[in-house]
């Protein structure tokens, strides 16, 4: 029935892969509306460099929260946990801070610390307790939180001008943010795709029982990919504070990064139940939902509509894939 | 020469509770040679597996890996020492590529940076020494393959991991003829490099092709061994050969088998085709075969599970084509699964509502609860009195009852709809001999009310003894058809392609 395969070897010649290419497709679909919309309502000033840099420049803090996150899922595990962790990670700094310059070191060292020891206790309520990821980083979530409001209800502490050139300084004429948002984007690409740890981190995620057998230890897999993420999420915490000036107990609730930064995920095609996806579907998730967000100003949606169509978005993006690659399948 | 084996299971014992998976059974390979390990689903071949590469512990005997005592607690120690298991479900990473897969968890780094590059040109070289391996590409993600080629991957890691002794359990069950040569071919290949090689299967075919000595286990014990190749029937029948036991009921007369319920004329599917046969009321019709000859997918045809696509089905003289389960029920067609726990029952809910689960689906939304237009509460007690259900109370969990009563639970439930076809499938698996019987007397008694019963099961002597014809699956088709009082072997002859080269 297939004669073509007798005579000619398969070798080197891959099928288009369409669960590799989709993330760009929609960010590319998200740029050329983002510049449709610009031209349409005549507002062509958003069509420049600046203003560009200054859309990516917003979700900064979400993106870095995503690429950790994407550790995580990567894993076939989750973390709900970010989300408090920020707010934590920005007032403790801003906290110890408190507007002096000599404490910026320690701050931040301190604040990496608690990242650190939040991931270590989800990767080990996870993976010793036998505890479901999403339950075992909601409760941690809970913990954050409570402990936070308990001491502080508003903005804490200062940070001095020396720490906010994180959000507000720049470096070769561009945002400092945004290039250390691409350069951490760049070692977790090579981490994943050049390093034996991030290929263990796939095998972990894509089947448990192989990767066992194969001699890898999937606790410290797991382990080690919440520390990641925890780790990613106090570094965005740390943005935050720097952008604010300040750290409040709330941040990272109201920014929803804790569902935002996995809905980044999953539209850049790092599939939940673990074991297939990368960074730059991340980094292009996180593009689209900035690129999503700008259009609508753009075009001045109303803002309680905007939020129905974010929803409406995510589950297109998602259905889009699932569709679509079991077509390829078949 | 005599050299000393490379592998050797010394008097393997292993009991679990209740059943004696495996008395003072031992084994040996050399070097360079295939050793075919035969037997019936049961007889403890998976077992002997499971021990040889750590992922059980025996209770008793040793095993020893070139003259030395080894005990593995873990897959991995096995995998270490040198011996490869290629299980029927691979244990590879769907979306990693080739390379990545054969050298998960030791890949080959530099200075911490994965050397790809290498890997790939490894991978390549183990790929081009056999046949089937040139096609494949080292860096195609392993899902774009076929079985066969995702197999060829499986061997391939052996090699790289340079073992000296490979496992293969059952390596054809999904393979087509022409990706059997090919593997078949690889196996050789490796045998020839000096590769023990034990070789698990059912298929006489590929024991004769490929086997240097065969072990025959049937109950846990040897039955057989031969050290130069016999013919294909010795080893039949050291596989097949003890007493029907008298706990089957009596055959239908002639004069009980009554008008056709149901017809199938050439019916195909993704893995089925060209399936004709009917069924009579009062007959019970046994279908046999090896795993992955297409019983459980014509059971599935038939129930409107995995629907047929191509040929008609006539149902008590109508033509339908039914496309899920529910349609199948409301026609007349009662399915008893295979595997009751997970098909079978809502394990934490009360036998009654277990029983009454199929008759609540169809009835309106609006009935009631406690009666439908089928059968009521009283009615569904009244069924499970007479099928001897044995519980403290009917709203007791039905997870708690042993299987023999959870499966007629399950009989309950099927009968409340007044079916007209029953199909079993492995309807006396995991249940004890006493009430393997009654289970027997309750098809019986089925049949003679006039319903037709299909039983699909891997039991050869219930077949025999149970059905009153028999039909032989091979290759996804029925391959041939006994009257009641057929010879196991016959039916294990058909079962395995044999037939053509010995009868």
């Amino acid at each position: 029935m297939n004669t073509i395969s007798l005579d000619k070897p398969l070798i080197k010649r891959r099928p288009f892969s369409f669960e590799k290419w989709a993330p760009a497709l929609l960010l590319l679909t998200a740029i050329i509306l983002y510049v449709v919309a610009c031209i349409v309502t005549g507002q062509t000033q958003y069509l420049t460099l600046d203003n560009l840099l200054a859309v990516v420049g917003r979700s900064i803090a979400l993106g870095i929260t995503a690429i950790g996150q994407t550790f995580a899922i990567l894993v076939a595990s989750i973390d709900l946990s970010v989300a408090s962790l920020i707010s934590a990670s920005a007032v403790l700094s801003s906290v110890v801070m408190n507007g002096n310059p000599d404490m910026v070191v320690p701050a931040i060292v301190l604040a990496l610390i608690l990242g650190a020891v939040v991931g270590l206790l989800n990767g080990l309520v996870i993976t010793q307790l036998k505890v479901n990821p999403l339950i075992a980083t909601l409760g941690m979530s809970l913990i954050i939180q409570g402990v936070l409001s308990a001491f502080v209800s508003n903005f804490a502490g200062s940070v001095p001008e020396e720490f906010q050139f994180f959000a507000y300084g720049s470096v070769f004429g561009l945002p400092f943010g945004t290039v250390f948002f691409f350069g951490l984007a760049f070692l977790a690409f090579f981490i994943l795709r050049y390093t034996r740890f991030g290929s263990q981190i796939y095998a972990v995620g894509g089947n448990p029982d192989a990767a066992r057998f194969a001699g890898i230890s999937t606790t410290k897999m797991i382990v080690s990919a919440h520390i990641i993420c925890s780790i990613c999420a106090v570094i965005a915490g740390l943005y935050l504070a720097s952008r604010l000036r300040s750290g409040a107990p709330w941040i990272g609730s109201d920014g929803l990064y804790d569902l935002e930064s996995i809905a980044v995920v999953v539209i850049g095609g790092t599939i939940l139940a673990g074991g297939r996806g990368g960074i730059w579907g991340t980094v292009a998730g996180m593009l689209i939902f900035s690129l999503v967000d700008s259009f609508f100003n753009i075009i001045e949606i109303d803002a309680f509509v905007k939020q129905v169509l974010r929803g409406v978005i995510i589950v297109a993006a998602v259905a889009f894939y699932s569709v679509k690659s079991r077509r390829a399948v078949a | 020469m005599k050299q000393k084996p490379v592998i050797e299971m010394q008097n393997i014992g292993k009991g679990f509770p209740g059943v004696v998976a495996l008395n003072a059974v031992s084994i040996e390979c050399y070097s360079g040679e295939i050793h075919a390990l035969v037997g019936e689903n049961g007889a403890g071949k998976s077992t002997l597996i499971k021990i040889l590469s750590g992922v059980i512990q025996p209770d008793s005997g040793r095993i020893t890996l070139d003259g030395e005592a080894v005990s593995f607690k873990h897959p991995l120690e096995s995998l270490n020492a040198g011996i490869s298991v290629i299980y029927q479900e691979f244990s590879l990473l769907p979306d990693r590529s080739v390379a990545q897969n054969i050298f998960l968890g030791r890949e080959l780094t530099h200075r911490g940076i994965l050397q790809n590059a290498q890997m790939n040109a490894q991978t390549r070289k183990i790929l081009d020494m056999f046949v089937g391996g040139k096609k494949i590409d080292p860096e195609t993600p392993l899902s774009s393959l076929d079985v066969a080629s995702q197999q060829m991957v499986e061997i391939a890691k052996a090699i790289s991991l340079n073992s000296k002794v490979l496992v293969m359990d059952e390596p054809t069950a999904a393979l087509n003829e022409a990706e059997c040569q090919e593997l078949f071919e690889s196996v050789e290949m490796l045998r020839d490099r000096g590769t023990a090689i034990i070789y698990i299967t059912h298929r006489m075919r590929e024991v004769t092709r490929l086997a240097d000595k065969v072990t025959v286990l049937k109950d846990g014990e040897i039955a057989a061994r031969f050290n130069s190749m016999p013919a294909p029937e010795d080893i039949v029948r050291a596989m097949v050969g003890r007493d029907i036991t008298q706990f089957y009921a009596p055959f239908a007369s002639p004069e009980e088998i009554s008008q056709q319920v149901l017809c199938v004329k050439g019916g195909a599917n993704a893995s089925i085709h060209n399936i004709n046969f009917s069924l009579h009321a009062g007959e019970i019709l046994g279908i046999a075969g090896i795993q992955g000859a297409g019983r459980n997918a014509l059971a599935m045809a038939i129930f409107g599970h995995i629907p047929f696509t191509q040929g008609e089905v006539t149902l008590l003289g109508n033509k339908v084509h039914l496309t899920n389960p529910r349609q199948a029920i409301a026609a007349g067609i009662g399915l008893l699964p295979g595997d009751r726990k997970s098909e079978g029952l809502t394990l934490k809910q009360s036998i009654r509502d277990n029983a009454m689960l199929s008759s609540r689906a169809l009835a309106g939304i609006f009935s009631s609860h406690k009666a439908n237009k089928y059968i009521d509460l009283a009615g569904i007690d009244l069924l499970l009195d007479k099928m001897e259900v044995k519980a403290p109370s009917y709203d007791y969990e039905i997870q708690n009852l042993s299987g023999g009563n959870q499966q007629k639970a399950i009989v309950a439930r099927a009968l409340s709809l007044n079916p007209k076809v029953l199909i079993f499938i492995e309807p006396t698996r995991g249940i004890d001999v006493n009430t393997k019987a009654s289970i027997y007397q309750l098809m019986r008694d089925l049949a003679r009310k006039g319903t037709g019963i299909i039983m699909i099961s891997s039991d050869l002597p219930e077949v025999v003894g149970v059905s009153d014809r028999v039909l032989v699956m091979h290759e996804g088709t029925i391959a041939a058809e006994f009257s009641s009082g057929a010879q196991e072997a016959d039916i294990m002859l058909a079962a395995t392609g044999e037939m053509g080269a010995v009868a």
